[in-house]
């Protein structure tokens, strides 16, 4: 397989396992890139690309920039916070005026669930999904499936758990997604609140035990508590979740073998991660932030060869 | 039916292969500031025995790196499938060194224009010479020639040249074939 199928990146869910596995190997080559002393190639020189960033990012969007401007295209940068969204403008309506610009692709973060997909049936512009509310967050799923596929050589029969907020989590959806496409055993962790009741329908393992997850598991993926996305409590305090569900390098040290460390970021440390296992050998947090760009390379390097001239 | 002729066969091929390399050696000598870049795909089979003749003859080491032009390329989207992008291994510096670059075959010379963008990536080498077991003749689109020829064909657009090595497991040796047609 030489292509993507669809022009858009719109879910792991459209996604098969052969055009994850293109994915990666096309981000191997771009992984070489971004390590040579001139880390950009011309590939995407005559693509102009929209960042449309309806909901707050920080390294979502820097990665994405980054990894536009390291295959030469040229980049607009839109954030809702003092745009004329606020004074009453439709979805539809701010994309077009930014497509009039001629902008060829368009990679958008939005809170509510399947905006890109709305997005993808009303323009011609390929879309990239980063971040569509609880839904899903295809390339951050990618970048750690890649992370793990880059660590151990396979993901294949590799038993990755999940630990924190799900319920809020439009990562560990996706992640569940492209583990299993690629023959990984999924469990999910958390307390009950911050577990979906449908999870289980998705042929995952539920645990409510972190210490039985961490024992059980390779990789552990580590999730940020979204305080901002909780409307109402699901745990009594902070310092609880941290005693019962927090993962510090003594309880590492306590487990029958050594497992690896991953996490979407930003951390709250001492929250969901310690500062003695997320700065640790165990962590590769920081590998992922650097596959994250060669990732998104391959992404956009991909969608853009659907822009035939 | 398959149109197909041989070009040259394994005996002429080493003859070939020799004289490049005492080519090589004529204007590099004594090869101390000299490496070698092989063209993916297929360019690194061609680079391999190059280095490995070099290094019988000089009885020293000679640098070899494979270079991928893919992200390099003009034609990316004009095509129905991207291409498959192939490793790059340049493991030295290139910075003021002579670089030969090497390929199997030079047809447009729009592989080696974007094989010169990629390399410098690497660094500014102080000279650049190209080698091609191949020169199809009155192809090109860019202003490129070889300076180390193994053979120099005539062909026409609707023909395509293959060249085929052990390494690959298949018999050593160049075909002129019409294109979509196989080796018989």
């Amino acid at each position: 397989m030489n292509a993507l199928r669809s022009k858009h990146l719109l879910g792991i869910k459209d996604l098969s396992s052969e055009e994850i596995q293109l994915i990666f190997q096309t981000a191997d080559s771009f992984k070489e890139v971004i390590n040579r002393p001139i880390k950009k190639v011309p590939s995407l020189r005559d693509i102009t690309i929209a960042n449309v960033f309806f909901e707050n990012s920080t390294r979502t969007r820097l990665s994405f920039e980054l990894a536009e401007k390291r295959l030469s295209a040229d980049v607009v940068n839109f954030s809702s916070s003092g745009s004329s969204v606020k004074k009453g403008e439709t979805l539809l309506d701010t994309v077009n005026n930014i497509l009039a610009m001629k902008v060829d692709m368009v990679v958008m973060r939005h809170a509510s669930p399947g905006a890109p997909h709305f997005l993808a049936k009303h323009i011609q512009a390929n879309v990239i999904n980063a971040g569509d509310g609880t839904h899903e967050h295809p390339t951050q799923a990618l970048l750690d499936t890649y992370s793990i596929y880059s660590k151990f050589g396979t993901v294949q029969g590799k038993k990755v758990a999940i630990i924190g907020d799900i319920l809020h989590s439009r990562v560990a959806l996706s992640n569940i997604f492209a583990l299993q496409k690629l023959g990984a055993e999924v469990m999910v962790c958390g307390p009950a609140t911050l577990l979906p009741r449908y999870v289980k329908n998705l042929g995952v393992k539920v645990s409510l035990d972190v210490r039985e997850t961490l024992e059980w598991c390779d990789i552990a993926n580590v999730l940020r508590i979204q305080l901002e996305r909780q409307q109402v409590k699901y745990f009594p305090s902070l310092r609880e979740y941290s005693l019962y569900y927090g993962i510090n390098l003594q309880l590492l040290n306590s487990l029958s073998k050594p497992i690896t460390i991953m996490h979407p970021g930003p951390i709250n440390r001492g929250v969901e991660l310690n500062s003695d296992v997320a700065d640790s050998e165990h962590s590769i947090i920081l590998e992922q932030v650097e596959n994250g760009v060669a990732v998104r390379m391959a992404v956009l390097y991909l969608l853009a060869s659907k822009h035939q001239k | 039916m398959k149109q197909i002729k041989q070009i040259i066969d394994q005996p002429l091929l080493e003859v070939v292969l020799s004289r490049l390399c005492h080519q090589l050696l004529e204007n590099h000598t004594p090869f101390d500031n000299t490496v070698l870049l092989g063209l993916q795909p297929r360019g690194v089979h061609l680079a391999d025995r190059i280095k490995t003749q070099l290094e019988k003859i000089t009885g020293k080491k000679v640098p070899l790196g494979y270079l991928d032009t893919t992200f390099y390329r003009d034609d990316f989207r004009r095509r129905s499938t991207p291409i498959a992008a192939n490793t790059t291994n340049v493991p030295f510096l290139i910075e003021d060194k002579d670089i030969i670059l090497i390929d199997d075959v030079l047809y447009t010379g729009r592989t080696v224009r974007a094989a010169m963008d990629a390399m410098i990536t690497f660094g500014r080498p102080s000279k650049v010479e190209l080698l091609v077991l191949i020169n199809r003749k009155y192809a090109r689109h860019l202003p490129i020639e070889a300076n180390y020829i193994g053979q120099s064909v005539n062909t026409l657009d609707t023909q395509r040249v293959e060249v085929l090595w052990k390494e690959q497991g298949e018999e050593d040796g160049v075909w002129l074939a019409n294109k979509q047609e196989d080796k018989a």
